[in-house]
């Protein structure tokens, strides 16, 4: 019974973690294509690039860990935003199929540079002692680095929800996801708005990436292989929306965490399962619009 | 964008439409070194044909259109690796009813959403496949891959020889009927219907069109098509691999349909050609950059030239006999 009672407990615990990982990598995605109607697909890109960041910050150039993670925001934050000015912007009203070729070109291009600059390899993390071992919480041990994961993400979630929903660029935000030609009648000037929140978008994932690299390794296939994660997040939560891909990337971190856990033989398959059976239920998400 | 190929259109052969198969003969002929090379060629650009049908003209954007291939390649080199069942037709017959079923069943739910939940799952279907296929090692050979097929001689008569003639003729007769069910379904009013879905699906819904039912034809019938031409791969390959399956060979196959012309019929031919020869020759040099160069191809193709290559020698051909 002690030893269910306690595998539960850690499922839960890890599965935490990981859904916190793939949220906050997810909510710019998720807003980015409510906001913009852009499918990008590169998304995870800028996760696989806030990895490499913190990586090579800590083990190259001996950087103090809490500057790691400011510099993979920092830096992806701001390549993003030459990347929308320069190629995104020409391709807001062009169709899906475009959008799609477009973002997988980027994929391509980022996991040869991946390969060329890190190899194939795994990068490890090389974590400061201070987030190293395991922390003594209600009589159970847990690793420290996780408590710190989830402690940090919903740290940085509050932040980002009360930018968006008691701020004055939120509301902004807000107003463009509802109906973009009306925020830009009454004066809001949609084209900044749009590079401000990409960046801040971008900038969260590769933070998440940076603060994932232990769970989801960072390899030059990342971009491929955690996609689909990430587009279950958005579409299983509804994109556009803030609470929607919360709720589903706890669901999935758990859920994922559990099969692996109890069921390693079946692998992804009942995360797949569950993602077709509830969009057929909801087509548009759980919390989305339906259009 | 400019679609020339259409029911509208004059549905009768136009010389250039000769050309391929001239080109596919000669090559027989002329280039006996370059046949194995050949027959991959062939078999991608039945593989892109399937492809178009459904992004071309249907505008259906599948992430996951390897799924299909992935499984008639399987069937193929299960039946004959396992089952001892070396009949070419038998196994061509299975791949396809195997990729069309998975077709029918997948489109059936994929169908329903659009955006990006239906791309989400389209990747979400052939990211299933590879799993199964990655985990059922006794079946599948899991990641070392199936090797140990065998293809008897089509017909009782023609033996697969170590030169990649039979090969080569093999799969040539099957890209011919193919391109040929293809021409067909996109002349006929069916196709028509589907031009329509494409460019108004709204509309077509209010003229009582069966939309979704039309949306689900095309795709089990696409899905047959590339599990034949996975089966194809197996044939002349005699190896089944994982990366049949997954995001990257369906992303590499949108690569060569963008890069031919979308929506065209022949840019499924230019496509796979022009792709599969540079990687032959760029790809064993230099991975990374051959990788990096399909990537901004991807990217320059669609910032500046969306027709593909048919799309610029059409605006060429336009501009000299503006000319003169």
């Amino acid at each position: 019974m002690d030893a269910l009672l306690s595998s539960l407990v850690s499922v839960a615990f890890h599965g935490v973690a990981y859904g916190m990982i793939l949220y906050v990598i997810s909510v710019g995605l998720s807003v980015t294509m409510g906001l913009m109607g852009f499918t990008n697909l590169a998304h995870g890109v800028f996760a696989m690039a806030g990895g490499y960041i913190l990586v090579s910050a800590l083990s190259r150039f001996d950087l103090p860990f809490p500057l790691a993670l400011a510099l993979s925001f920092v830096l992806v934050a701001a390549v993003s935003v030459v990347l929308e000015r320069l190629l995104y912007a020409r391709l807001y009203g062009a169709s899906e199929l475009e959008q799609v070729l477009f973002t997988i070109g980027l994929i391509f291009m980022s996991v040869a540079v991946a390969r060329m600059i890190f190899g194939t390899l795994q990068q490890p993390v090389e974590l400061p002692e201070s987030l190293k071992g395991p922390l003594a919480l209600f009589g159970r041990e847990f690793p420290i680095y996780r408590v710190f994961l989830i402690v940090f993400s919903s740290s940085m979630i509050a932040v980002l929800w009360f930018g968006v929903e008691r701020t004055l660029w939120g509301a902004m935000v807000r107003a463009a996801v509802d109906n973009r030609a009306m925020a830009q009648a009454i004066g809001i000037n949609t084209k900044r708005l749009f590079t401000i929140t990409f960046a801040v978008g971008s900038g969260l994932a590769g933070l998440g990436g940076a603060l994932g690299a232990e769970i989801i390794a960072i390899q030059p296939t990342y971009p491929f292989e955690q996609l689909v994660y990430f587009l279950i997040v958005v579409s299983v939560g509804g994109m556009g929306s803030l609470r929607g891909p919360f709720v589903a990337a706890l669901l999935i971190g758990v859920t994922d965490t559990a099969c692996k856990y109890w069921l390693p033989q079946f692998g992804a398959f009942f995360i797949y399962v569950a993602t077709i059976g509830l969009l057929l239920w909801r087509p548009a998400g759980l919390f989305g619009k339906s259009a | 964008m400019n679609h020339p190929v259409g029911y509208a259109a004059d549905s009768r052969l136009r010389w250039t439409e000769y050309l391929p198969w001239i080109v596919a003969i000669a090559v027989f002929f002329l280039l006996p070194n370059y046949l194995s090379l050949g027959a991959r060629v062939l078999t991608f650009i039945l593989f892109a044909l399937s492809l178009d049908l459904i992004v071309g003209y249907a505008g259906i954007v599948t992430l996951g259109h390897a799924a299909f291939f992935g499984t008639g390649a399987y069937v193929a080199g299960i039946l004959s690796a396992k089952l001892g069942l070396a009949d070419p037709i038998l196994q061509l017959l299975a791949g396809a009813s195997a990729a069309g079923l998975l077709g029918l069943v997948t489109g059936a739910v994929i169908l329903r959403t659009h955006g990006l939940a239906q791309l989400m799952l389209t990747l979400a279907v052939a990211a299933v496949c590879l799993e199964i296929a990655n985990k059922a090692t006794p079946v599948t050979g899991g990641a070392d891959g199936l090797s140990g097929v065998t293809v008897a001689a089509i017909f009782g008569q023609f033996r697969f020889d170590m030169y990649g003639r039979t090969a080569y003729l093999w799969c040539l007769a099957l890209v011919f009927a193919g391109w040929w069910l293809v021409r067909r379904l996109i002349y006929s009013p069916f196709g028509a219907s589907l031009t329509g879905i494409r460019e108004n699906r709204l509309r077509m819904q209010s003229i009582g069109a069966p939309v979704y039912l039309r949306l689900l034809t095309v795709y089990t019938i696409a899905a047959a098509i590339a599990g034949v031409a996975g089966v194809l791969l197996t044939q002349t390959n005699q190896f089944v691999g994982l990366n049949v399956l997954g995001f990257e060979p369906s992303g590499e196959l949108l690569v060569m349909l963008i890069l031919g012309g979308v929506g065209r019929l022949y840019g499924a031919f230019v496509g796979p050609l022009v792709f599969l020869i540079a990687q032959d020759y760029l790809a064993r040099q230099f991975p990374e950059y051959w990788y990096f160069g399909i990537g901004l191809i991807l990217v320059l193709v669609v910032l500046f030239a969306r027709g593909g290559i048919l799309g610029i020698s059409d605006a060429l051909l336009r501009r000299v006999r503006g000319r003169t």
